[in-house]
Formats: C-alpha cells, structure tokens, sequence
C-alpha cells in the first residue's frame, strides 16, 4: 500500500488496482470548519485533473480533482451527514472516493508522501 | 484542489496594505491575516464556527479598526448632515447612535453608518473599504463651516455576546448602565474611551474607540476574561449574517436604496415629508410607490452554502435577482443567504430557485433575522 499525493494536496492511497482519494491535512486545515462535501457516485469515470468532488467550507467553496484516472467504485457517503470527518481524520476517515484504477503509470508523475510533506513546508 | 473564496473587499496585489494598530497583537494570538479593506486583517483565529458559536454564547473580541472614525464639526453640522442624510439630525439626541446612509442624487448608497451627536459635533462611524470616498464625497458637499476630522490615532474595538457587558464591567465600570444605542465617554487607565452599547453580531455588546496606542493593553485586558476571546473576521460576517444585518459592497451599493434594502426605519418621519436630502426624490417615491426589487432572507434547503453571485430565480426559471450573501450558518447548522428580488415575490414563503455553478437549490424566502437579536434594551431585564 503506498501513498501519493498531488500538488494540489489530494492524496491517492493505492492497494492493488484500487484507489482511494481525499484531500490532505494541509488542504483541510487551510480550508476551515467544513460543512458540505459532494462526492462522486459509483460507476463515474474520471480523467486525471478532472472535477471530481465539491468541499466547501464556511468561507469558500473548493474543486477537488482526480489525482488519477479510472472508475468510481465508491463514494464516501458519511460525508453527507458529517463532513467535518474531513477537518479530524483528511487522511483516514474522511477519505472522498475510491476508484479502480485506468493506469497505474499516472501514479509516477505524483509525489511520495516524504517529498509532500517536505514541499508543504515551503508554502 | 482549487478554491475560490469570495470576497470583493480583498485587496489586489498591487495595493500596498496597511497594518491594523493590533498587528502584531493578531499575530502573536495565532491570527490568520488577510488582505480585507486595505489592510492586512485576521480571517480567524482557531476556526470561524468556533469563534461564532463563542461570541453566541460568551463575548467575542474584534478589531473593527479598519473603520473610520470621522468627527464632524462646525457650528451649522446637523443641518449639513440634513443636507446629506436622511436622519434627523437637528433633534438628534446627545449621545444615542442612530444608524443613517450616504446617498447619491439617484438614491444609491454610498455607504451605511452610525452617527452619534456629541454635543454641536457628530461622531461618525463608516465602513474600513469606503472611508476615503465617504470624506471625499462629504467634503465636496458639505459647507466650509464644516469640518470633517478623520480619527487616525483611534483604534476601534467590538466586544459582543450575552456575556459582552459581564466582562467590560469587570474592567471599565458602568459601562453596564448603557442601554442599547447608547455612548458615553470612560476613562481607563488614564486614556479616554468612547464606548457605545451597539454593534454588528446581533447580540448585546460594546464598541469601543480607543486612542491606538492604549488599543494592545485595552484588547489584553478584555481577553485576560475566561469569558472573552479574541475573533476574526469570517465570524464577523456569519454573525450579521444570521442578524439578517446588510454588509455594504455587498448587499448595499450605489445600485441599492435604503427602501430596497428595507432600511426605511432610517428615513426620518420629518424628512418623510420635508424631503430635502440628497436622493430625496426617488426614496419618498419609492416609498409611496413601492420598490422594484427588495432585499429577502432565503433559507436555503440541503446542506450546501448558496453564495454571493448566485442567481434567483423564479418558479418558471427566469432570473429575478442575485444573492448578495450566503454562507452556512453555525448556529442553524444549514445554509442561509440574503439578496434582492423583484417586489412581487418577496413575501415569506415563496418558493424560489438559486443557481450557483450550474446547480439549482431549493430556497424559500424567509423573515430576518434568521437568528433573533438579543439587544440590551431598556426596561429589559439584565
């Protein structure tokens, strides 16, 4: 299982062909207080760098785009009743959708979790 | 992930910034600033809806020093002001804010503000992002006898909640004793205040001018309170949001009127008939006549905030209106927005659609405030 994420601070946790994708600690603690997340229903087919979910905070409204692309398998639906798991657990429980992965060499161009943390330091 | 955050009073990059005389004050206290009016300003300090959910329950601390502090003077200023405004300016009684509006010719406002009568003079307070066109725009019409005075070295302060008068007291004595709409002069540690039981939350609560220099050890003080915390401005605009309270630049500008914003409380009885201030002729038609468009509360169904921008429209999807603000409210947990519709469908209860990103909600207009104000009034019990 690896970890990858993009410079638009959605991460992708990949184990096998799946895929599952959020927005990281950084993004969320940048966004505030969440109080709506739209995720992408089963069966939707998402190109890398395409709008794939809505996060909006109180004070402004986010894209979150596919760091990769494939087949929705899931949408996280306990982010409509509660999506402030997004502002306590990003990178767990807030997870937005999984998907099965198109191509598995889109992976190489995102960044290892090391260098993320790292270039997040610099902003 | 890209985000938009609205908001037409953040500064470009080319604008130099100024810094607020609690700058650093901010920062050590772990403010986030952003640009805003001009000036680098806190957006929050440990997140908005616990800061609203705060100043709900105790007393929330803000720095509104970006403000302008003007006083008026001259032997002939109330009838200056007449000229101007349509408040009633000569029988103002000393001391008693009375909230009044910059008119163009047409009607359009040019800013919203509050005025106080300090003997022959006027304290004014007008909006951080209009305060150069405000005295400019005064300037060029007021008498020469009148002299506008712009308060730099004032820093202004607002402490509101439930618990807003508990706290001061504990620092400025008798500052309880005001009731809503009412100021007076204090002293504190030396410096002279001038504190008004008023504000911009819905809530009871202070505002205090102090001279800049005193501002750090007065905001100290205020927060050295278990009750009281320092809070930012996103806060600030779900508070008077929920207050069903208008933000100039947003749901107030020069293609508004006060009769369309629902401001009619502040046209005077007198001037009603006298007429003679700038935009007389089309507010007392409007007045008579009723407006084109009127300013509603929209309750919003779902979960997801409707903002500014977004189009009203009506039941067989023609554009009727835009919404001016709109954000999720904390203390209702559900989106709540604020916007002009055409006259015709602006009674509670009507079923309208907003369009936002190519998306329709649901949303019914509703009466404001969303969330019921708590002034001190007199007579009411503590």
């Amino acid at each position: 299982m690896s970890l990858y994420l993009t410079k638009d601070h959605e991460w992708v946790r990949v184990e096998d062909d799946t895929a599952t994708v959020g927005i990281s600690s950084h993004a969320q603690e940048q966004l505030g207080d969440i109080v709506f997340a739209e995720v992408p229903e089963a069966g939707r087919k998402v190109a890398k760098g395409q709008e794939a979910a809505v996060v909006e905070s109180v004070k402004a409204a986010s894209d979150v785009y596919a760091p990769v692309s494939g087949e929705v398998t899931e949408g996280n639906s306990a982010l409509g009743d509660d999506p402030s798991l997004i502002n306590s657990d990003p990178e767990g429980e807030g997870w937005f959708f999984k998907l099965k992965l198109g191509d598995p060499g889109e992976l190489d161009g995102l960044m290892d979790e090391a260098a993320y943390r790292e270039w997040v330091k610099t902003l | 992930m890209s985000s938009e955050v609205q908001n037409s009073d953040i500064a470009t990059n080319e604008e130099t910034l100024d810094k607020l005389p609690l700058d650093a004050w901010h920062r050590a206290r772990g403010g986030r600033m952003v640009p805003f009016a001009g000036y680098e300003m806190p957006v929050q300090y440990e997140g908005i809806m616990a800061e609203h959910l705060w100043t709900r329950e105790n007393a929330g601390l803000f720095d509104v020093s970006h403000m302008g502090q003007l006083l008026i003077h001259g032997r002939n200023a109330a009838s200056a002001l007449e000229a101007l405004m349509p408040g009633d300016f000569l029988a103002a009684a000393d001391m008693k804010p009375k909230y009044s509006l910059l008119l163009e010719e047409d009607g359009g406002i040019v800013d919203d503000l509050m005025a106080t009568r300090r003997g022959e003079d006027f304290y004014v307070v007008v909006n951080g992002a209009t305060k150069q066109g405000d005295i400019a725009f005064m300037e060029r019409r007021l008498a020469s006898d009148v002299v506008i005075d712009h308060m730099r070295q004032q820093a202004l302060l607002a402490l509101q909640g439930p618990r807003a008068a508990e706290v001061l007291e504990a620092i400025i004595p008798g500052v309880s004793k005001l009731s809503f709409m009412e100021a007076r002069p204090f002293a504190w540690q030396g410096r002279s205040l001038w504190i008004s039981r008023s504000g911009y939350t819905g809530e009871d609560g202070f505002e205090i001018s102090v001279p800049a220099i005193a501002a750090p050890e007065l905001a100290d003080a205020i927060v050295a309170h278990e009750l009281a915390k320092p809070i930012g401005l996103g806060a600030r605009d779900s508070l008077r949001l929920e207050a069903g309270l208008p933000l100039y630049g947003h749901d107030l500008d020069t293609r508004t009127t006060p009769v369309m914003a629902g401001l009619n409380f502040a046209i005077n009885k007198r001037r009603r008939s006298e007429g003679g201030f700038l935009g007389a002729a089309r507010i007392l038609s409007e007045l008579q006549n009723g407006p084109p468009q009127k300013r509603v509360g929209l309750e919003v169904d779902g979960r997801q905030p409707v903002r500014e921008g977004a189009l009203i429209l009506d039941g067989e999807g023609n554009e009727i209106g835009k919404v001016t603000s709109g954000g999720f409210s904390p203390s209702l947990q559900r989106p709540i927005a604020m916007g002009y519709v055409a006259s015709h469908l602006a009674d509670d209860g009507t079923a309208l659609k907003l369009e936002q990103r190519g998306k329709l909600f649901d949303a019914k207009v509703t009466a404001m405030p969303f969330v019921p104000h708590r002034y001190h009034r007199k007579g009411a019990s503590a």
